[in-house]
């Protein structure tokens, strides 16, 4: 009995040495040395894919940011502001409940199902507001044209991407709404849209962030 | 091109590149876990353990082995939740509580990175880096030691020994894991992962007003968590988030780096067996469902039922543009055949079937290609009881590369296959008949029942992805998915290498024409079927009230 609790003993103390040696190579070594390579070699990369516009940093082309109007009086949720492109909905994210000295972005999905009443709602009303916000004299926008990036949730609730068709179709509002010809929009459009990889990895997309940058810098020119 | 199209050839590409890497890495491996040398690094390791790498251990000596360091490993990792208060870096962020660190603790050491806290606003640099990502190595490294243990009772005759537990630990670690991990997170900063250990930043916007993000040490976390096949996100939303996996390339990479070891890991088996085509043979069974699903699950997403996607005119809920439908339906099959669970989409909001086809594959055990080590020793426990079944058949005694499948194998056999499924089936029943547990749901009808059956089916394999909307930080999910994590990881490993020891005892029977060949076709396909009837048969009329149910209804 005492021989079998001191042979334990040992090895868990074994046990709790291998565990401290293996974490001063993967845990502290290992994190290190590649944070230093990192911010050697890339590091605009390393430190959040950063973007500036007019001398300040407005945000990071990788995260998505929402474009809206500010809050009026007793209102709760902001209106989009349709003088630039649109990302897409983002019932996922969360508000952060822990550490709450913080506004940290809370990434996340909805999480609801394919027959969810919920979702089907979301969806129905994503639908209604795309279709009423970028029908413009001259150019009304059917149903079926409206693709499903620009009425779901994506998984992050930080997608930084629009699908090419979404972009196409906000174009005669944004024209309209910043006093430029539709032609002019689209080019823009077809500038920031980017293919897909090597031409057959991931999803033509384009990055609402740069493209709504590339229109205020378009919009000041005239 | 059309999505489809592109999707294919993602897939297509994947399979080449595992390709390339089978035979160097598969070799490399087999070489890491047979050489006679020791690195000098290595040599200083054992001796801070002090242990003797080149004492030969019985299996049970083995096994202690195994549960001292994850014991040792889930207490050190609970009490670092526990202080992180007072620990530097940990930007603010409270001590976590007792049984949110009790889950997440046993969550890292089983290899499963079931995650019922936020990554960005619970864990500080400290936690993260130390903690988590360190059990991220060791976690892996344990399970390739055990799984070759299991190789070596299939190679070796007539003795008790089956390797020395540290010298595997070690060598896992540091000659494969850290040096394959190193490489790919550069890769994954170059392409916009982020690395750094600032703080809480805040950046102006676009709009004007800020936005606040956690910087941290993501890609050297990221890079082993799918090369470990770990699947624990740094932040919330994993890898749809897009400081975890910011591009297109970076997503097929990272399904790469999930796959390659657990599919590689068959060419050191047949290696170290001495016959490459038993490998194969293994690896085909392997391949032969993997591909399946993927191509089921590009099926029913692409084909979008279900009311709301239906209605959206394409399954985008949950889903990323940039990898649309194509590269996340790949994603989603291979962190479920692995034991990963990372994610690059929410399955939650998948179709029906979709949901159907990430818990189905989880139940198969994770056996294809499955998590580094417990996939090979899944599936050759899978062969044992498929060349038992043949014995039956043809009415002589079944052997499996020049061992006999006795009565104590076959036992050892089925009480693996027993355990994860008892686990899942009993708790999932528990925890709809009791009161409170079913508040939990998100969703309401068959896809709620879903929630909770693919919460201990995701714990009990040791997988770690969920239907997320189950809100699992209850003193009842955080303790009772614990328990299974950790039954579902150490009970199957107690029997895998019991099962070592009974084999490498043995002498081996020499080949007869009656003996079955396990290196042909036919026996990929009995494999493939034993695989698919045990565990259809199993958990059936659980899918039927789950995911059967909402996939049929829509």
């Amino acid at each position: 009995m005492n021989n079998s609790v001191l042979n334990t003993g040992r090895l868990l103390w074994a046990g709790l040495r291998a565990l401290l040696v293996l974490t001063l190579v993967t845990g502290v070594i290992y994190p290190l040395a590649v944070t230093g390579v990192a911010q050697a070699l890339f590091h605009d990369k390393a430190n959040g894919s950063e973007i500036r516009a007019d001398g300040k940093v407005v945000g990071s082309s990788l995260i998505g940011q929402s474009y809206n109007l500010p809050l009026k009086k007793g209102q709760e949720t902001p209106e989009p502001d349709l003088k630039w492109f649109q990302g897409r909905p983002q019932n996922g994210l969360g508000t952060n409940s822990v550490n709450t000295q913080y506004k940290l972005i809370l990434s996340g999905a909805t999480n609801l199902s394919a027959d969810s009443k919920v979702l089907v709602q979301q969806v129905k009303d994503a639908q209604a507001a795309v279709i009423k916000d970028n029908s413009v004299p001259g150019y009304t926008v059917k149903r079926s044209q409206v693709p499903a990036d620009a009425v779901t949730s994506s998984g992050s609730g930080l997608d930084p991407d629009i699908s090419p068709a979404y972009a196409d179709l906000q174009v005669h509002r944004v024209a309209a709404r910043n006093g430029l010809s539709v032609a002019q929009v689209q080019k823009l459009v077809d500038e920031q849209t980017k293919g897909r990889t090597l031409g057959f990895v991931g999803e033509p997309r384009v990055n609402v962030l740069e493209l709504n940058i590339a229109l205020k810098a378009l919009a000041a020119k005239g | 091109m059309g999505s489809v199209l592109a999707g294919v050839l993602q897939l297509l590409a994947l399979i080449g590149a595992l390709a390339l890497a089978y035979i160097p890495l598969g070799n490399y491996m087999a070489k890491v876990y047979s050489s006679d040398k020791h690195w000098r690094v290595e040599k200083w390791t054992y001796r801070a353990i002090g242990a003797n790498p080149d004492a030969e251990m019985t299996w049970t000596a083995y096994l202690r082995g195994v549960l001292a360091f994850s014991a040792v490993g889930v207490l050190f990792l609970y009490l670092l939740q526990r202080i992180q208060g007072i620990l530097p870096g940990s930007l603010g962020f409270d001590s976590v509580n007792p049984a949110q660190s009790f889950n997440t603790a046993v969550s890292f050491v089983t290899n499963t990175n079931w995650q019922s806290y936020y990554g960005e606003q619970t864990m500080g640099h400290v936690v993260q880096t130390a903690g988590l990502a360190v059990q991220n190595f060791v976690s892996a490294a344990v399970g390739i030691a055990v799984a070759v243990a299991l190789v070596r009772g299939f190679a070796r005759s007539r003795t008790g020994e089956l390797g020395n537990f540290w010298a595997d630990l070690v060598r896992g670690t540091i000659r494969i894991l850290v040096p394959g991990a190193a490489i790919a997170a550069i890769v994954l900063v170059a392409c916009g992962v982020i690395q750094n250990f600032s703080g809480i930043h805040e950046v102006g916007q676009f709009m004007g007003g800020t936005q606040q993000w956690n910087g941290g040490a993501v890609a050297s976390q990221e890079a082993i968590k799918e090369f470990g096949t770990n699947g624990g996100g740094y932040f919330n939303a994993n890898s749809a988030h897009p400081f975890e996996n910011p591009t297109p390339f970076t997503n097929l990479f990272e399904i790469f780096l999930l796959l390659v070891i657990p599919f590689s890991l068959t060419r050191t088996f047949g290696v170290m067996v001495g016959s490459v085509k038993q490998g194969y043979a293994i690896l085909a069974t392997m391949a032969t469902i993997w591909v399946g699903f993927v191509g089921l699950m590009m099926w029913t997403e692409f084909a979008h039922h279900g009311p709301a996607l239906h209605l959206a005119g394409g399954a985008m809920e949950g889903k990323e543009v940039r990898f649309g439908v194509g590269s996340s339906s790949i994603f989603a099959v291979s962190t479920t055949l692995t034991s990963t669970g990372a994610v690059d989409s929410f399955h939650s909001s998948f179709t029906g079937l979709g949901g159907g086809i990430t818990i189905l594959g989880m139940q198969l055990g994770e056996i294809a290609p499955g998590g580094t080590g417990s996939g090979l020793y899944g599936m050759l426990i899978m062969a044992v009881i498929a060349v038992f079944i043949a014995g039956l058949m043809v009415g002589r005694t079944p052997e499996y590369l020049g061992k006999k499948i006795g009565t104590r194998e076959i036992k050892l056999a089925a009480c693996y296959i027993l355990i994860t499924p008892a686990l899942v089936l009993v708790l999932a029943a528990i925890s709809m008949a009791l009161p409170t547990p079913p508040h939990s749901m998100l969703n309401s009808g068959a896809h709620g029942f879903s929630e909770v059956l693919y919460a201990f089916t995701s714990a009990a394999n040791n997988n770690g992805s969920a239907f997320a909307g189950l809100n699992a930080n209850t003193d009842w999910y955080n303790t009772m998915l614990g328990v299974a994590m950790l039954l579902g990881r150490f009970l199957p490993m107690v029997f895998v290498l019991a099962l070592a020891g009974s084999l490498a005892e043995q002498r081996p029977v020499p080949e007869t024409a009656g003996t079955l060949r396990t290196n042909k076709p036919l026996f990929v396909g009995l494999l493939v079927g034993a695989i698919l009837i045990i565990t259809g048969l199993t958990y059936f009329p659980a899918l039927a009230l789950g995911p059967l149910a909402e996939g049929l209804a829509s």
